[in-house]
């Protein structure tokens, strides 16, 4: 075995918590059970891996065997990377083909290798018609890195891929054009959609949010699951509001669903307006934080004019907005009473549109 | 257009309310729970609300003290109060109203500068009150002063009016604040 191979299967060995450590190589199936009965779990990790890589040496590892470890350590941890959208579309009048997968694979991978001769590119299948490919990325000279390599997860019954982003940005259009015509597509676009939470990705884009799921309770009633406080039973405190709160539950509701949201982290705005532009930052709980780069708030107009004054050039602002789960947070802020009922469709179109980068020009 | 008046109802006997109002509905909430576990004489009631004007079909009690929370965390807050301010009527600031300002000690989450509620209470020439509704401690701390303020206001302390109250934490303000 290779020592370059003995180094990576070690250092990948490193990366996954103890805990998670029989998981990963039982789903590795590489290992037979007597060899992983012998690991001593008890162990410093080091002292693991170096074990860990003399049961490989025995099995005579390849780079497609450690490949495939890797795989397996990014499917359980998943959300350490951060994923991009893209959607895929067939041309006009063109047939909907029977979609192999064995073709597809053999397609994708001599596309990256006849354009770069050194590719490292592994396949893992998954549930729900998914396949996650792993590709490393080399040169005509050099050898693939192993160690920045790009996943991709792609639904074959559909026309959407999912990679995590890389800092090798100039093997995307490269990794674009391999996708759509390995899976005899016709033209492939990014969309303006990035998280690293895959599955909540997958349920806005296949519009999967909208259900509930195990961890909802159906039987309580309507009132308790949608009011935030508790129920006061000190008569001496009466709410004078309650006709309004109702309302703004109710507005919430429609906006927002009774499910639980997906799971995002940004939400990011590009405003370009040729006039000034006003916004009132605000701060939210549940840790929404705004941040604001080149804002500018009410601008007076003076005599002299001032710096703002006559720009040609039109002004440029971008708002971010970052939280644990963003979503969760926008739909609790009407009823906290930080923001009116309703929210800005801007705010709340991020799940149906599928979008959480925005482009806004004021024309 | 209902105005909040002071005067337009008998009182009720020995009792005392106080009409909170705030957008933020667990603060008010919270601070209406820590009043009613003071220790008190009269018989405290809280109204809570988000904004004024009060709908108008309910049979409510005279309100004797009228307090308006606003979170500098939230300029939303401020902006709710100051609406609400239209539909109060003159009298009631004098003695009858204060302002209580939470969060200024977290200065990185303060979105509306402690001065302008500094300027807004003078502007309605009525007491500005700061604590931190989100700590215990303030909080029943602010809630004993709160309830104090109640009794005098309805007139349930025997030789202080709300008027001179009101007289009495005016001479603590510092003279700068005329310049504002």
């Amino acid at each position: 075995m290779d020592e370059t191979i003995a180094e990576f299967i070690r250092r990948t060995i490193l990366k996954i918590p103890m805990s998670e450590m029989m998981t990963v190589l039982e789903a590795w199936n590489f290992l037979s059970e007597s060899q992983l009965q012998t690991l001593n779990l008890r162990q410093r990790k080091d002292s693991l891996a170096q074990s860990v890589v003399l049961l490989c040496e025995e099995k005579c590892a390849s780079l497609s065997d450690a490949a495939l470890l890797d795989i397996v350590c990014t499917q359980v941890h998943r959300h350490q990377k951060i994923w991009d959208v893209y959607q895929m579309s067939k041309g006009p009048g063109e047939d909907l083909d029977l979609f192999d997968i064995e073709q597809f694979k053999s397609s994708f991978k001599k596309i990256l290798q006849r354009a770069l001769r050194n590719v490292t590119v592994s396949f893992r299948d998954a549930e729900e018609n998914a396949v996650w490919i792993r590709i490393a990325w080399g040169t005509q000279y050099t050898k693939p890195n192993q160690y920045k390599p790009t996943y991709v997860v792609y639904y074959s019954h559909t026309p959407y891929a999912f990679t995590s982003s890389s800092r090798l940005k100039s093997n995307i259009p490269l990794l674009g054009q391999a996708l759509t015509v390995a899976s005899k597509h016709h033209q492939i676009v990014k969309m303006d959609l990035r998280s690293r939470y895959l599955d909540s990705l997958k349920a806005i884009v296949f519009k999967q949010y909208n259900q509930n799921f195990e961890i909802h309770n159906p039987t309580a009633p309507l009132q308790e699951r949608s009011v935030g406080l508790d129920i006061n039973t000190d008569s001496r405190i009466i709410h004078e509001n309650a006709v309004e709160k109702d309302k703004v539950q109710r507005i919430t509701q429609e906006t927002f669903g009774d499910y639980p949201q997906p799971r995002l982290e940004f939400a990011q705005y590009k405003f370009w307006k040729a006039a000034m532009l006003t916004t009132t930052p605000q701060t939210p709980t549940q840790s929404l934080q705004f941040h604001n780069r080149f804002l500018e708030t009410k601008f007076k107009s003076d005599l002299n004019g001032g710096i703002l004054a006559d720009r040609e050039e039109p002004l440029r602002c971008l708002i971010k907005f970052s939280s644990p789960h963003l979503l969760e947070a926008l739909k609790s802020l009407a009823p906290a009473g930080i923001a009116d009922a309703p929210l800005s469709p801007l705010l709340t179109c991020i799940p149906s549109r599928g979008m959480n980068y925005f482009k806004i020009r004021d024309k | 257009m209902s105005v909040l008046r002071p005067l337009d109802k008998l009182p009720g006997l020995n009792t005392a309310t106080v009409l909170l109002v705030g957008a933020d509905d667990a603060l008010l909430q919270q601070l209406a729970d820590s009043m009613l576990k003071t220790d008190c004489a009269s018989e405290l009631r809280v109204h809570l609300a988000r904004s004024l004007p009060l709908p108008s079909n309910v049979n409510r009690p005279r309100v004797d003290l009228l307090v308006f929370v606003i979170n500098l965390h939230s300029k939303y807050s401020l902006q709710s109060v100051e609406k609400s301010l239209h539909h109060v009527d003159a009298s009631f600031f004098l003695g009858k109203a204060c302002f209580l300002a939470t969060g200024a000690g977290r200065e990185n989450l303060c979105s509306v500068h402690r001065n302008t509620v500094v300027r807004l209470a003078h502007t309605y020439r009525s007491p500005v009150l700061f604590c931190d509704l989100e700590v215990e401690g303030s909080r029943a701390a602010m809630a004993q002063r709160l309830a104090r303020m109640l009794q005098i206001s309805a007139g349930h302390v025997p030789g202080v009016s709300a008027m001179s109250l009101l007289s009495l934490l005016r001479s603590s303000e510092s003279p700068s604040l005329e310049d504002l």
